[in-house]
């Protein structure tokens, strides 16, 4: 079974966010850019099913410019066999990347989709389950566990109650949250042999897909700054100013 | 315009996330028709018809409901989009799991986790973790919305006498199975909809130690959170987590217990009325946002805390 696994490059999760003073996005120049980590947890998932013997091939895609090619290939040193980038601007909406990834899941005839639950830029939680609608294939959001049997995937998903686990069949979609895995440090070797791994170009064009914007930013801010607090000095204090200043309890 | 909310529910109650949802809808402006699809959930529709605000209530009862399963519900939701102008459904679980299912299936784009209406077609919603707002127009004719539930006040559950009407199910995909729910009991406030929350970080230390954060939040009637640190240190069960990728919550009083600030916990809880930090690290980021800062160690000052009140 082959597995594809959708990435995204993204602004580093440690890095501060600054938003551009003419209010037109977030700034992205020379800002340290690497793997989405919910990406990275998916990626994770799918080179573990392949020691396990599952998967047969894993198959990194991603959409974007050919600036995103060193992130694709840090992807590639995790452990990925090879990747794909569909050429396109770095900002496609998720419902045209989901269009797009539908065209080369097809052409890949991949057997199943890993993928991170959202990005850490637009938080938009939309991709994979677009995809999963797109290809009339059942889906299994927020995952905490993946078991695939033969035919059979059974995923526990982090659902706002507790846990739930669902019986799927493959081919599927599924979507990657925080604690289904720690994903592995690529090692020096592996960084070197990534450089030589397979990174095939598939023009926009091949896919057919109108990436044109539906929602369009009018101006992007920071959030509303709270004002500094103070200080209590004990206990005492702490219970006497929730109760008379702030009338909190 | 004509705004259809999808409700929340475990087919006997209405979920509180969805009165939020109501107002977003309400704020658009236009009809708003309210959504119940499960099994026997006749309960539910009543429950929805009494929301002040709510127009209509269309029921949906099928054995493919029950579950809440996003591949059947995406289909009946599409099967009545054709009149609306705008789809929502509260950003939970739930409904992020669904909606971009019915977008998709729409060929339309969603606007996820919108925290406030500025017209019909604009919205503001946070990005890269709510450290930048985006006000963001849509231009397709459907708006699927989900709403981020501290954005907007709870309609009245009590006020509205709307009709229920009953909608077709649409036939079953059966592809997906719910074969087990671990789903967490508790006496204390939901998480999402309490008014006091107070939460406990890696400085807890334990399992066993949260009982001292519990012993304060019984004592305040509140619900208990956690920060990532200490979900994934396992002291306490992933629905608890408070943060980006957790439960955003916005009480009116949030106490913080041994947890330092990450940007993802802050994300989770800086928009709170009133915030108060315990944590013996005076650097620690949380106190910068925090309305009453106290330096001193959580397993003296907690259990004090909890005395004095």
């Amino acid at each position: 079974m082959k597995v594809l696994v959708p990435v995204k490059r993204v602004i580093d999760a440690y890095v501060s966010i600054r938003v551009k003073s003419d209010g037109s996005g977030v700034d992205t120049e020379n800002v340290k850019m690497s793997l989405n980590p919910f990406c990275e947890i998916a990626l994770e998932e799918a080179i573990r099913l392949k020691e396990a013997g599952v998967a047969s091939e894993v198959v990194l895609v991603s959409v974007g410019s050919a600036d995103i090619d060193t992130v694709i290939r840090s992807g590639l040193a995790m452990g990925a066999d090879r990747a794909i980038r569909v050429d396109a601007d770095n900002d496609v909406e998720p419902l045209a990347v989901a269009k797009i990834l539908k065209y080369v899941v097809e052409k890949e005839e991949a057997g199943l989709v890993i993928t991170g639950k959202q990005s850490i830029d637009g938080d938009n939680n939309q991709t994979g389950q677009m995809l999963s609608a797109l290809l009339g294939w059942p889906q299994a959001t927020f995952a905490s566990e993946v078991a695939i049997d033969g035919g059979n995937a059974k995923v526990t998903r982090e659902i706002d109650g507790g846990l739930e686990t669902v019986a799927i069949p493959v081919p599927a979609v599924v979507t990657t949250d925080l604690r289904l895995n720690e994903p592995r440090y690529p090692t020096l070797p592996n960084i070197m042999k990534a450089k030589k791994k397979p990174l095939d170009v598939i023009e926009l064009a091949d896919t057919a897909v109108d990436v044109s914007k539906r929602v369009n930013t009018l101006t992007v801010s920071p959030p509303a700054e709270r004002s500094s607090g103070v200080i209590v000095s004990s206990v005492a204090e702490l219970v006497e100013k929730l109760k008379n200043e702030a009338k909190a309890i | 315009m004509s705004n259809l909310v999808i409700a929340e529910h475990n087919n006997q109650e209405l979920g509180a996330a969805t009165l939020n949802t109501i107002t977003a809808a309400i704020q658009i402006g236009g009809d708003v028709h309210v959504l119940v699809a499960g099994d026997g959930a006749d309960a539910v529709a009543t429950q929805a018809a009494a929301v002040a605000g709510v127009s209509k209530v269309l029921l949906a009862n099928a054995e493919h409901y029950k579950e809440g399963v996003s591949v059947e519900l995406a289909n009946l939701i599409v099967s009545i989009a054709g009149d609306y102008s705008h789809i929502l459904a509260a950003s939970s679980t739930s409904g992020k799991d669904v909606m971009p299912r019915v977008a998709a299936l729409l060929d339309v784009a969603q606007v996820s986790d919108i925290i406030a209406v500025d017209s019909p077609d604009t919205f503001k919603r946070p990005i890269y973790a709510g450290n930048a707002i985006a006000t963001v127009q849509s231009t397709d004719s459907t708006k699927v919305l989900t709403v981020r539930t501290t954005g907007f006040d709870a309609a009245a559950a009590e006020g509205g006498s709307a009709e229920v009407s009953s909608v077709d199910a649409v036939s079953a995909v059966g592809s997906t199975s719910v074969v087990g729910r671990e789903l967490t009991v508790s006496e204390r406030p939901d998480l999402g909809s309490a008014d006091v929350v107070v939460s406990g970080g890696r400085g807890v230390g334990s399992a066993e130690n949260f009982k001292i954060i519990e012993a304060l939040a019984d004592k305040l009637g509140a619900a208990v959170g956690a920060s990532r640190a200490a979900v994934d240190a396992g002291y306490m069960p992933n629905d608890y987590q408070v943060g980006q990728t957790g439960k955003v919550v916005a009480p009116n009083l949030y106490i913080a217990v041994g947890i330092s600030g990450a940007i993802q916990h802050l994300a989770g809880m800086k928009d709170s009325k009133v915030i108060v930090a315990i944590n013996k690290d005076e650097e620690a980021p949380i106190f910068q946002v925090a309305d009453y800062g106290l330096v001193a160690d959580l397993f003296e000052a907690v259990p004090e805390f909890v005395d004095a009140l």
